[in-house]
C-alpha cells in the first residue's frame, strides 16, 4: 500500500469516467482522465429519451424490485441479477444526485421530477430532460469534474489516446501507453489502477447510432492482452433511427413513451401519402401483435417485427425497409417540449417535420450488451459488497472497466434508458473497491522497474511505426467500411448459422486484406491515420470475437435470434404455468393435463434450453484466435421464465 | 448543379506555424450527403481532383447529429455545425475552412480550450456538498427549468464566438457562451450560490462590458441558445452587483 495519495488513470470522458473521477475526487486521490477528444463530447452526449429510476412519482406502484424485475426479463435473464438489483435499488439516488448538479430535468405542477414511460416496463419510470437527456447529464458531471480541476485535484490528458496497458512480469497493471494526439508522441503513465470507460463498439458495423469514436479498441486492446470479453454476440439493434449514408441516427424510444405508433399501410404497394391513409388502412403492428405492451415492447422484440414487417410481410413504406413512426396525433407544443431535441435532428436531416408528418425509420446497431469481464462481489442479501475490490475487475489485476465496456448489467437486450444508469452506477459504485484493491497491495507501482514502462513504450512505438511503414494497396477507410458491411450482413436482426460461417470466413479475408493496408499518412503532427489503422485492427479482433460467439450460441436469447432455435412459445402461454411446472417437479412428475396442450411440451423445451444456453459467453484471446468458453450466471433471486409481452 | 459529382475546396494547413494552402477535391453525388460523409470520402480515396495522391484531410467530429458540438467549421463562409450541413442545400464548390478566431492543429482542426478555460473563470457548475445520498434537489417549477433547458443546450462548438466581432484570436473577450452559462447558474436554486462570484468573474477584463452588441451570436447558434437574452440578463444582473457593491461595502 503506497503512502503517497493513490493514483488512479480513467480512460474515457464519458458519464462512467466523469462519475468515477469525480469520487475519486472526493475521496481525495488523484486522478487524471484520459480523453481521445475534449471532455465535453463524449458518445454519452447522443442518449437521448432518459434515465430510469423507480421512484414512483406519480403513484403507480413501482419499486426498485419492480425495476430490476423489469430488467432482468427484458434482458432474457441473462444479466447479473445482485449487480442489476443493486444498480436499481442505487437508482433513486443516483437521479436525485444528478438532480442536485443541476440537470434540467423536466418538472411536474410542483416543482418535483417529472417522469415518462419507457420500453420493457409498464410503469413512467423515465426521468428526462428533453430528448437530450444523456448530454444534459455528461454537462453536469463535467461541471463537477471542471470544478476540481479548477481545485487542482484531476489532471485532464485531452485529445490522447490510450493504446494499451502496462502490465509488470506477474501480469498485473501497472499503468497506460498513451498517445498524444497532436504531437503524435507516446509516453507511458504509472498508476495504482486503470480504468476503462471507454464505451462501446458500435463503429464495428460502421453505420450505427453511435459515434466516430465508439470502436471499441480500447476494450479490444485489453482482450488482446490477455483480459477476458463476455458476451460479446449481444448486440442490440435500436428499433426506430434514421436511414442515412454516414450514422443511422437514433430516433429515441421516449418518442414511443410520448405515444409515438408504429405502423405501416395494411396493403402491399400502399403509395398514398401517410397522412391520406386512414386508420383503417393502417397496420399498427406492434399495438395489434402485443395489446400490453404496445409500442413500448422491448428493442429487440420491436426490431424483430419490423425486420419482419418489411422483409417478410412485404410491408414496408413503398416497399423500402422503412416503417412508420408516427407523433403527428399529439400537440406541437407537446413535442415539442418534450422531444423537441430529437425533432430538430429528424427535420435537420430529412428536412421534413415529425410534428406534420410520420417520421420514417428502420432499426440500427445501437449498443453492445457485451463487453469486458468484469467481476463482483455479493453482500450475502442480493446486494453488491461495495467495498470490494473485485467489482468491476477486469481479469488483468489493475484494470477495471465500467459503462458500455463491461458486459454483466442488460443481459441477451438492454432496456430503454438503462444505459445511462448503468454507466454512472458503475461510475461511481467502482471507486471503493479500487481503493481497497490498492489498499491491499503487496508492492505498489512505485516498485515496478522502470524497463516495465521503457518495454511498453517500446512496444507501441515499433508498433506505430511498422504501421507507418505500411505501403500496400488497401486504403484503411474503405477496409473498415468492407467489414462493416460484412457485419451488416449476418450479425444483425436475424441470425442462421450457415451465414455466420461464411462471415467468419469473410472477417479473415479482411484480416489478410489488413496486412496489406496503405498508411495513406505517414506525416508525424496530428496525423489520425496510423491510430486509425489500429483502432481497424482492434475492430477485426472484435468482429471474430462477436461473430464466433454468435456462430456457437444455438438458441434465441434476447437481441442473439436464431429462428432454428426458437422455441415456438404457445399463443397462450402464461409464463406462470413455468413457476407452478418448477414447482410441482419439485414434488414428483407432472402429468400431461395439469398444462393446456402443447405447453408442457414447450417448458421442457425451454428448461432443457436454459440448462445448455443460460450462461455468459467468454471469448479470451488465445493462439492469435477467440477461444470461447461459458461460465454460470448468478440468477439466485429470480427464477428465470419464458419471456411474454402481450 | 451537377447532381452526379459533388466539388469541394478545402484550406488546408499542416501544422499550426505552417501556410495555409487550397486543395480541390471531386467525389461522388450520392443523396442526403453530408459535409462530414463527403470528408469521409476523400479519406477512403485521397486525390484531389487534379489526381494528385495527398494526405486525407484532418477535421473533428464525433455524433454526427449536433449534439457533441465538435464538428464547427466555415462552411461556404458560414460558422456552422459540418454533420447537418447537407450537400443538397449548399452551393457548389462547398468551401470548407477552419475557424479563424480559434489557433489552428491541422486542416479544419482547431484548438478551443479557451472556452473551456472560460467556464471555469465563471465558475459554471452547482457547487454541491458531496455526492453521498442526501434526498431530492431543490424544488424548481417547469417553467425555470424550461428556460435553464435551453440555455444547458450549449455544446461550446463555438459558432457564437467565430461570429462575434468582438472575439479575437488575440484578446480575452469571454463571448456569448459564457455568459449564457452565467445565467444558467444563476438561475438553479443552489447554483445561484456562487452567483456573486460568477457576475465579478464577468464584470472584469473581457467581460460582459466588452460586447459591442452585435447580436450576431444568436443568428448562427445551431441550438437556437437565447444568447442575446442571456447577454442582456447579465448585464442587468452585473449592474446590479455594482450597485451593490458600492452600497454594501
Amino acid at each position: 500500500m503506497p503512502k503517497r495519495k493513490k493514483k488512479i488513470i480513467v480512460i474515457g470522458g464519458g458519464l462512467t469516467g466523469l462519475s468515477l473521477a469525480m469520487k475519486i475526487c472526493e475521496r481525495n486521490a488523484e486522478v487524471v482522465i484520459v480523453s481521445y477528444q475534449s471532455l465535453k463530447r463524449s458518445h454519452s452526449v447522443c442518449a437521448q429519451g432518459g434515465i430510469n429510476a423507480a421512484i414512483d412519482a406519480r403513484n403507480e406502484g413501482d419499486s426498485p424490485e419492480n425495476h430490476f424485475y423489469d430488467t432482468i426479463k427484458g434482458g432474457d435473464f441473462l444479466a447479473h441479477q445482485p449487480l442489476v438489483r443493486d444498480m436499481c435499488y442505487q437508482a433513486p439516488a443516483i437521479i436525485h444526485l444528478m438532480d442536485r448538479l443541476g440537470v434540467a430535468f423536466n418538472r411536474t405542477g410542483e416543482g418535483h421530477l417529472e417522469f415518462r414511460r419507457f420500453g420493457g416496463t409498464l410503469y413512467s419510470r423515465t426521468a428526462f430532460a428533453g430528448a437530450t437527456t444523456g448530454q444534459q447529464l455528461v454537462y453536469a458531471l463535467d461541471e463537477q469534474v471542471r470544478r476540481f480541476q479548477h481545485d487542482g485535484a484531476v489532471k485532464t490528458l485531452e485529445w490522447h489516446e490510450y493504446l494499451g496497458a502496462v502490465l509488470d512480469s506477474q501480469g498485473v497493471c501497472r499503468g497506460a501507453v498513451l498517445q498524444d494526439l497532436r504531437t503524435n508522441t507516446l509516453f507511458t503513465l504509472a498508476g495504482d489502477a486503470v480504468v476503462l470507460a471507454t464505451g462501446g463498439p458500435g463503429q464495428v458495423y460502421v453505420r450505427s447510432t453511435n459515434s466516430t469514436v465508439n470502436t471499441g479498441a480500447a476494450a479490444t486492446m485489453a482482450y488482446l492482452q490477455g483480459a477476458k470479453y463476455g458476451n460479446g454476440e449481444f448486440i442490440q439493434i435500436h428499433p426506430t433511427a434514421i436511414p442515412g449514408p454516414d450514422k443511422l441516427r437514433l430516433m429515441s424510444e421516449s418518442a414511443r413513451g410520448e405515444g409515438g405508433r408504429l405502423w405501416v399501410p395494411r396493403t402491399v404497394g400502399d403509395a398514398r401519402p401517410p397522412k391520406s391513409i386512414p386508420d383503417s388502412g393502417r397496420n399498427y403492428f406492434l399495438e395489434e401483435k402485443f395489446p400490453l405492451f404496445g409500442n413500448l415492447v422491448p428493442r429487440d422484440v420491436a426490431s424483430r417485427e419490423i425486420h419482419d414487417i418489411v422483409y417478410n410481410q412485404k410491408l414496408g413504406i413503398a416497399g423500402e425497409p422503412m416503417v412508420y413512426l408516427d407523433l403527428t396525433h399529439k400537440s406541437k407544443d407537446y413535442l415539442e417540449d418534450r422531444l423537441g431535441g430529437i425533432i430538430d435532428i429528424y427535420k435537420k436531416f430529412t428536412g421534413e417535420d415529425p410534428k406534420d408528418v410520420p417520421m420514417k425509420i428502420f432499426p440500427a446497431v445501437h449498443y453492445s450488451m457485451g463487453g469486458l469481464w468484469t467481476d463482483y462481489e455479493t453482500d450475502g442479501n442480493g446486494m453488491i459488497e461495495h467495498g470490494s475490490p473485485r467489482n468491476q475487475a477486469t481479469s488483468i489485476p489493475g484494470l477495471y472497466a465500467g459503462g458500455e465496456a463491461d458486459y454483466q448489467y442488460h443481459g441477451a437486450n438492454r432496456l430503454g434508458a438503462n444505459s445511462l444508469l448503468s454507466c454512472i452506477y458503475t461510475g461511481l459504485m467502482m471507486c471503493r473497491g479500487i481503493f481497497t484493491y490498492i489498499d491491499n497491495q503487496d508492492k505498489s507501482v512505485d516498485d515496478t522497474p522502470s524497463t516495465t514502462f521503457d518495454d511498453a513504450k517500446n512496444h507501441w512505438e515499433s508498433r506505430l511505426n511498422e504501421i507507418k511503414a505500411m505501403k500496400g494497396g488497401e486504403n484503411p477507410y474503405q477496409l473498415h467500411r468492407d467489414l462493416g458491411d460484412i457485419m451488416m450482413g449476418n450479425v444483425l436482426i436475424v441470425r442462421e448459422n450457415k451465414k455466420l460461417e461464411k462471415t467468419i470466413r469473410e472477417i479473415e479475408d479482411i484480416k489478410t486484406r489488413f496486412k496489406d493496408v496503405n498508411c495513406v499518412d505517414s506525416t508525424d503532427w496530428a496525423n489520425p491515420t496510423p491510430s486509425f489503422i489500429n483502432q481497424l485492427y482492434c475492430m477485426i479482433e472484435l468482429s471474430r470475437v462477436i461473430a464466433k460467439g454468435a456462430l456457437m450460441r444455438d438458441e434465441f436469447r434476447g437481441a442473439h435470434y436464431k429462428p432454428e432455435f426458437d422455441l415456438k412459445q404457445p399463443s397462450k402461454f402464461d409464463p406462470h404455468e413455468y413457476i407452478d411446472y418448477l414447482e410441482k417437479k419439485n414434488y414428483g412428475d407432472v402429468s400431461e393435463d395439469a398444462f393446456p396442450e402443447g405447453h408442457l411440451e414447450y417448458m421442457k423445451r425451454f428448461e432443457a434450453n436454459n440448462d445448455n444456453w443460460l450462461k455468459s459467453t467468454i471469448a479470451e484471446y488465445k493462439n492469435n484466435k477467440p477461444e470461447i468458453s461459458y461460465e454460470p450466471v448468478d440468477t439466485s433471486i429470480v427464477t428465470p421464465r419464458p419471456r411474454k409481452y402481450d | 448543379m451537377n447532381k452526379k459529382i459533388v466539388k469541394l475546396k478545402i484550406k488546408r494547413r499542416d501544422k499550426p506555424d505552417a501556410k495555409a494552402y487550397w486543395q480541390e477535391f471531386t467525389i461522388p453525388y450520392k443523396e442526403r450527403l453530408n459535409v462530414i460523409a463527403c470528408l469521409q470520402d476523400i479519406q477512403r480515396n485521397p486525390t484531389t481532383q487534379s489526381g494528385e495522391s495527398v494526405n486525407p484531410v484532418t477535421w473533428d467530429c464525433n455524433c454526427l447529429e449536433e449534439v457533441c458540438g465538435s464538428c464547427t467549421m466555415l462552411v461556404n463562409g458560414k460558422v456552422r455545425q459540418a454533420c447537418t450541413a447537407l450537400i443538397d442545400s449548399l452551393e457548389q464548390p462547398v468551401i470548407l475552412e477552419p475557424m479563424s478566431k480559434f489557433p489552428v492543429v491541422r486542416d479544419l482542426q482547431v484548438d478551443r480550450s479557451r472556452m473551456f478555460e472560460n467556464l471555469k473563470k465563471v465558475k459554471a457548475w452547482v457547487d454541491i456538498d458531496g455526492t453521498h445520498d442526501i434526498g431530492e434537489g431543490p424544488l424548481m417549477s417547469d417553467k425555470v427549468r424550461a428556460q435553464r433547458y435551453a440555455l444547458s443546450e450549449c455544446m461550446s462548438c463555438g459558432c457564437c464566438l467565430e461570429a462575434c466581432p468582438q472575439f479575437s484570436l488575440t484578446n480575452n473577450f469571454m463571448g456569448a457562451a459564457t455568459f449564457s452559462q452565467v445565467r444558467l447558474f444563476n438561475l438553479h436554486p443552489s447554483g445561484s450560490m456562487l452567483k456573486e462570484e460568477r457576475l465579478e468573474a464577468v464584470m472584469g477584463e473581457g467581460g460582459i462590458t466588452d460586447c459591442g452588441n452585435a447580436q450576431v451570436c444568436v443568428e448562427v447558434c445551431p441550438k437556437s441558445i437565447p444568447l442575446t437574452e442571456s447577454i442582456a440578463d447579465i448585464g442587468r444582473q452585473t449592474t446590479l452587483q455594482t450597485l451593490k457593491n458600492i452600497f454594501m461595502k
